[in-house]
């Protein structure tokens, strides 16, 4: 049975919480000398990057490198796809090289949905457009799990550009499969159409739900994606939704400041707040290899995936 | 050192249900006397153990390893470093199942660089486990030694392998099953020889001994 990691919505409570146990004990892999491990030897992952991306890219590459999997990059600038070549066409190359996965990032939402008709491995979706971006998920429940133990009752606030936001609506679901009460905190013109669907809360009051929360997620202002005027000024956004020093002093104790990077300091988030020890900014890079380590074993690493879900035709 | 072995779903029920057709070879006394035994010979043969570390294999090879390690030290009177491997990442058969949970690697803080690592499992059979361990450890330092010891050794190796230190020798059939049940994990010390469960169409043709002990069937 040929399986994918397309959507958060893909991992059952059971999925999640096997990545994120697996992932605890990959963890231990990057404290030793030799960080690498025998278990995907001999087999293809394939990074195909449409988009531009620094941390989500190496992630994928130490994860794989550390499962002794060989590791191809392929990026749009020098590739065919700058010489017209369709999506099909790469997938059908790849089929070619027998990929045993491909970890695919798109700007166009459906991207990895479509490529896993087209191709024999697993896909895993690295981020399509405004969609999903599954193991960001992971990785940030894997550091809220770190810090502060079991999600379940949790509360976790989201605050920012919901609507351009693939690792919102991935942690809206994944936190929700593993029972954390989310809120979504935004302009409501930042907040998608349908977000009274999603299995979550929406307020736009940040200062109101700040001393509730164990977690704070700030999401980046995604300038590039926005061809229209979604607030008057970046400063008057800064002042009702962003995360100074004022207001993480309001924040209970144990709570924690998360960002799935890159930071636009002083829009969303303040340079100190990013730079505390509440922040779980660095944390989380390091956590993303491991969360995907886990999501490559699990996948590649028997004789067929262990999670993940089948994509129909 | 707090390697925890993780509770491995004793499920009361089904055991018991298993039990049905299986003879205790080994009772709570007969386990206690051949670790008791082990742990003796592992001092006469490493003159003290002054640089042993106990390495048990999950997941009731922990277990073990964490019981040695207290006859030690009431023998020798000094606490002796133990920890636990798991060697799902290097196992030879990771291809012909899915994809498993993994089990707790957990090394003493002394490490494993220059002292004599004993590796700890429940039952020897294939060889193929400690296979496994060893190439594992060879990815966590550099023992200056490494020996084996073994609560049950079921005979059918497939590879190069002895024990140094042996609990019981019992030779078996292919088409039977060795478990090993310990208090910590499964409520009661004995090691149980019984028929193929039934389903079981491995012949001639076995994986290896896993961790878990439901795989120490000839499946």
């Amino acid at each position: 049975m040929k399986r994918h990691l397309i959507s958060a919505a893909d991992l059952t409570r059971d999925d999640a919480l096997l990545v994120l146990d697996t992932a605890e004990e990959l963890a231990q892999v990057a404290d030793r000398s030799i960080k690498k491990l025998p278990t995907l030897r001999g087999r293809t992952v394939v990074n195909l990057f449409f988009e531009d991306s620094t941390r989500t890219r190496i992630s994928f590459e130490a994860a794989a490198k550390r499962l002794s999997a060989d590791v191809i990059n392929f990026s749009v600038k020098g590739s065919s796809v700058s010489k017209g070549e369709s999506l099909k066409d790469t997938a059908l190359t790849l089929e070619a090289m027998g990929a045993d996965g491909v970890v695919i990032r798109h700007s166009a939402s459906g991207a990895p949905h479509r490529l896993a008709n087209w191709v024999r491995g697993s896909v895993i979706n690295a981020g399509d457009g405004t969609h999903e971006h599954p193991t960001q998920a992971l990785l940030d429940a894997f550091t809220m799990r770190r810090r502060l133990g079991d999600l379940a009752g949790r509360k976790v606030t989201i605050v920012g550009d919901v609507l351009h936001s693939r690792v919102a609506r991935s942690n809206v679901l994944l936190l929700h499969t593993l029972g954390a009460d989310v809120t979504l905190v935004a302009p409501p013109t930042l907040l998608p159409v349908a977000v009274d669907t999603w299995p979550c809360s929406v307020s736009y009051d940040l200062d109101a739900v700040l001393p509730k929360s164990d977690v704070v997620m700030m999401l980046r202002v995604q300038r590039e994606r926005m061809n229209a005027a979604y607030f008057p000024t970046v400063r008057e956004y800064s002042r009702r939704y962003g995360l100074d020093a004022d207001r993480v002093a309001r924040l209970a104790d144990h709570a924690i400041v998360m960002h799935p990077g890159p930071m636009n300091r002083g829009v969303e988030i303040a340079a100190e707040v990013a730079d505390s020890p509440r922040s779980t900014i660095v944390e989380q890079v390091a956590n993303g290899v491991s969360a995907r380590m886990a999501v490559l074993y699990l996948l590649l690493g028997g004789s067929e995936p262990a999670i993940g879900k089948e994509v129909s035709h | 050192m707090n390697a925890a072995s993780r509770p491995v779903q004793p499920a009361e029920a089904r055991d018991a249900e298993r039990d049905a057709g299986h003879k205790a070879v080994l009772e709570a006394p007969d386990i206690r006397r051949a670790l008791t035994r082990i742990a003796h010979e592992i001092l006469e043969r490493t003159k003290g153990g002054a640089d042993v570390v106990l390495l048990g294999i999950q997941t009731r090879g922990v277990t073990l390893a964490r019981r040695l390690a207290a006859r030690l030290e009431e023998v020798e009177g000094r606490p002796v470093p133990w920890g636990s491997l798991d060697v799902t990442m290097y196992r030879d058969d990771l291809r012909m199942r899915p994809a498993r949970a993994l089990g707790r690697t957990d090394l003493p803080p002394e490490g494993v660089d220059d002292r004599i690592v004993v590796l700890v499992d429940d039952v020897l059979f294939s060889g193929r486990t400690v296979r496994a361990a060893l190439d594992a450890l060879n990815d966590l330092g550099r023992p200056r030694a490494v020996q084996l010891a073994i609560l049950v050794d079921r005979g059918h190796r497939e590879l190069p392998i002895r024990a140094d230190y042996v609990g019981k020798n019992l030779p078996t059939s292919m088409r039977e099953t060795v478990r090993v049940l310990l208090a910590e994990n499964d409520e009661r010390d004995a090691v149980l020889l019984g028929p193929a469960a039934p389903g079981d169409t491995r012949g001639g043709a076995p994986d290896g001994e896993a961790s878990h002990s439901d795989r120490k069937s000839a499946q």
